[in-house]
């Protein structure tokens, strides 16, 4: 008996999980077996439940996607958005209510092609918002398109003889943009990217936490990097750490994932910007 | 126990041959067995080579005594269906 209760609060710690999910909505989810989604879910959970925050204070908001189908199960207050518009309609949270936690989960094809301009544009008001993009090379949910991060002469479905274009790099892009916090973590270091998420949550201005994911079956599939566990896997391989990559030259770091925080700048942000604004103007009239 | 995927239990044959002493408590992992999809993620990334494969590929715990708790299969579970029972 004595044996059962401590177990039973022991087990508590690691059954955070259904804490956090939707009673009666869908799980198993509807990602693929393996799919990175799943993996960035529960880095996500444990990121919220380590920081302590109250459920009703966070606001989940997605676009389009296969990632973007996470605020179904997890039971924030969620916004489920048109295709690439998840950042202004968190711009728009965020601004009528300063005091919320406004967390964005979006894809690569969401957030860089059809949302491109709303991303840089995000970056640049530098309002306090975490954008998760998961980027898996791929739109997965559509049938295996090319996407803005697709890599040259990688193959895909709209691109049968190999990418002739090159590729967005989401994270230079956002630290390029004026996003005040800049991290990449892949799928295989998922306890890193935990950490980073709960940082990028805890930092007052834009921050982005790129999720390099897997999608095995198109974009794995088309290029032949099988399973996901061989995927997984060679994400393990190809990530470098920052500090590690600093010392390296440009050829030795191609085709590498560098992971880590990458870029971190203090500077205002726009609610508290707006904020001043107007009690400026109050106190002049 | 004819519908072994549906149930939550170890695969019985995996018993007899583990060292592990049920005596003490239960598993050391709690493995959701509705919510697995058989990816294969956490049988080929645990450091003990604590799982292995059932019939649908779904994990089992077939040496649960090599299990360390250290967090690798649940962290990595896309699925959520890993829990650990100590920890």
């Amino acid at each position: 008996m004595a044996t059962a209760t401590t177990s039973e609060k022991a087990k508590q710690k690691s059954d955070i999980f259904l804490k956090y999910l939707r009673p009666r909505k869908g799980m198993p989810s509807v990602w693929c077996a393996g799919c990175g989604n799943g993996i960035v879910m529960t880095a996500i959970i444990r990121a919220i439940d380590k920081l302590g925050l109250s459920k009703d204070n966070i606001v989940m908001v997605s676009g389009i996607g296969c990632s973007s189908r996470m605020p179904i199960y997890l039971d924030f207050n969620a916004l489920h958005t048109t295709h690439g518009r998840a950042l202004p309609f968190a711009t728009g949270v965020k601004f009528a209510r300063p005091d919320l936690k406004v967390i964005v989960v979006t894809g690569d094809g969401d957030a860089l092609a059809i949302g491109g301009n709303h991303f840089i544009h995000a970056c640049r008001r530098n309002i306090d918002i975490t954008a998760i993009l998961i980027n898996n090379n791929i739109y997965g949910m559509t049938g295996g398109q090319g996407s803005p991060t697709t890599p040259s002469a990688a193959f895909s479905t709209t691109t049968p003889y190999g990418n002739a274009e090159k590729h967005f790099d989401p994270s230079a892009l956002a630290a390029a943009s004026g996003a005040s916090y800049v991290a990449r973590s892949t799928v295989y270091h998922a306890t890193a990217m935990e950490k980073l998420i709960g940082e990028a949550i805890s930092h007052r201005g834009f921050s982005l936490v790129e999720a390099v994911s897997n999608c095995h079956t198109y974009y794995g599939r088309l290029n032949r990097q099988g399973d996901p566990v061989t995927m997984i896997n060679s994400f393990k391989e190809k990530s470098v750490q920052v500090t590690k990559a600093k010392k390296m030259s440009p050829e030795e770091l191609k085709g590498k994932i560098v992971i880590g925080k990458l870029h971190e700048v203090d500077t205002t942000e726009f609610c508290d910007v707006y904020q001043s604004t107007v009690d400026r103007l109050d106190g002049r009239k | 126990m004819t519908d072994a995927g549906i149930s939550n239990k170890a695969d019985p044959l995996s018993k007899p041959q583990s060292k592990y002493d049920y005596s003490k408590g239960p598993e050391p992992l709690e493995i959701n067995m509705k919510w697995c999809k058989a990816c294969n993620i956490c049988i080929a990334l645990c450091p003990k080579q604590v799982f292995e494969p059932d019939r649908d590929g779904k994990p089992v715990q077939a040496r649960p005594e090599n299990c360390t708790q250290c967090t690798i299969c649940w962290v990595h579970c896309p699925d959520l269906a890993i829990t650990s029972n100590y920890k």
